[in-house]
């Protein structure tokens, strides 16, 4: 009962069940932190907008994103990451969700940021829907934290129309 | 102690998830530097649709190896609420597609096994030593079996 190997099992097994626990309470830390973030996009240009050989429309974009998103991170932050995407209806799908552009916050000093690009990744409909489309852009956020739980959330921003012709 | 107490909290996982594998180990750095390899992620698998953001674990018909990487587009029917999703890990270039099956172009819900909703760091190191140098493997059994023989009562 008292022998090296009992004493170093019992010891391993506090450790690592001391450690478990320790992770859990710095996860649960963080569902205190009542964030209040905001954010703001302007379309800036329309650079193209044209339709494939295979009937998709597609459609390249300027886009000015300003964000604060200072207020998301706690001690338990790894990093913050950020995706704006456009999200609209058509009659063949309830729901499309394309992703235009992310980034990875990897601290609170670089949560407060104005960028100005055109779309990182393609903006394609399944289909020739896109003319005068009415459309959100809804900046995502997922908040990676050093342990524990993952917490995600959203601002819609509404209003958004694409042109009606090709160009 | 510790192997049977794992074994038990694998077991309340598996229930409580629901899913067949509740854990996975981070294997690439496909999605540093959020998940670096070694990390162990908690799955969780629920009815609800799938949406742009989430992180998602998936099979490729034919592969082995589950994937762990996010949701980056979505179009789902209006009819049959069925989807066509496109993933891509954060710190890869380009997205998916060229990891999916010969002209394959989206995942369906089918091929995903669970969402990612928690994780914890170095963990599943442990898993990686194992698999890819399997004596080690063999040793730990070995000396666990060694202990069981050698105890008094």
């Amino acid at each position: 009962m008292h022998s090296f190997g009992y004493r170093a099992n019992a010891l391993l097994t506090v450790a690592v069940t001391i450690l478990a626990l320790m992770c859990a309470i710095a996860s649960l830390s963080d569902n205190f932190n009542s964030p209040t973030p905001s954010a703001q996009v302007q379309v800036l240009n329309i650079n193209w907008f044209q339709k494939h050989q295979d009937g998709n429309d597609e459609i390249s974009l300027t886009l000015n994103i300003s964000a604060n998103l200072q207020s998301l991170f706690t001690w338990n932050t790894k990093q913050v990451f950020v995706f704006l995407a456009a999200e609209y209806e058509t009659p063949m799908n309830s729901l499309n969700q394309v992703s235009l552009w992310d980034g990875i916050i990897p601290a609170k000093e670089h949560a407060k940021f104005w960028i100005h690009t055109s779309n990182k990744y393609r903006f394609i409909d399944q289909g020739s829907n896109l003319r005068g489309k009415d459309f959100n852009l809804t900046l995502h956020w997922h908040v990676m934290p050093k342990t524990g739980k993952m917490f995600a959330d959203k601002i819609v921003m509404s209003g958004y129309r694409l042109p009606q012709d090709y160009r | 102690m510790i192997v049977t107490s794992a074994l038990i909290i694998w077991k309340a996982l598996m229930c409580i998830t629901g899913s067949e594998s509740p854990v996975v180990v981070v294997l690439s750095g496909s999605m540093e530097p959020g998940f670096k390899r070694g990390d162990i992620l908690f799955l969780h698998m629920s009815k609800d649709p799938i949406r742009a953001g989430e992180i998602v674990v998936f099979n490729v018909d034919g592969r082995e190896i589950p994937i762990v990487h996010r949701v980056i587009k979505v179009h789902e029917r209006q009819d049959t609420g069925e989807v066509d999703v496109l993933t891509k890990g954060d710190n890869n270039y380009g997205d998916d597609r060229l990891l999916y099956a010969q002209g394959q172009l989206w995942l369906q819900r089918h091929h995903i096994m669970g969402r990612a909703v928690g994780f914890l760091p170095y963990v599943g190191w442990v898993t990686i030593i194992m698999t890819e140098k399997p004596i080690i493997k063999y040793i730990l059994i070995g000396a666990l079996g060694l202990l069981v023989i050698t105890s008094k009562d």
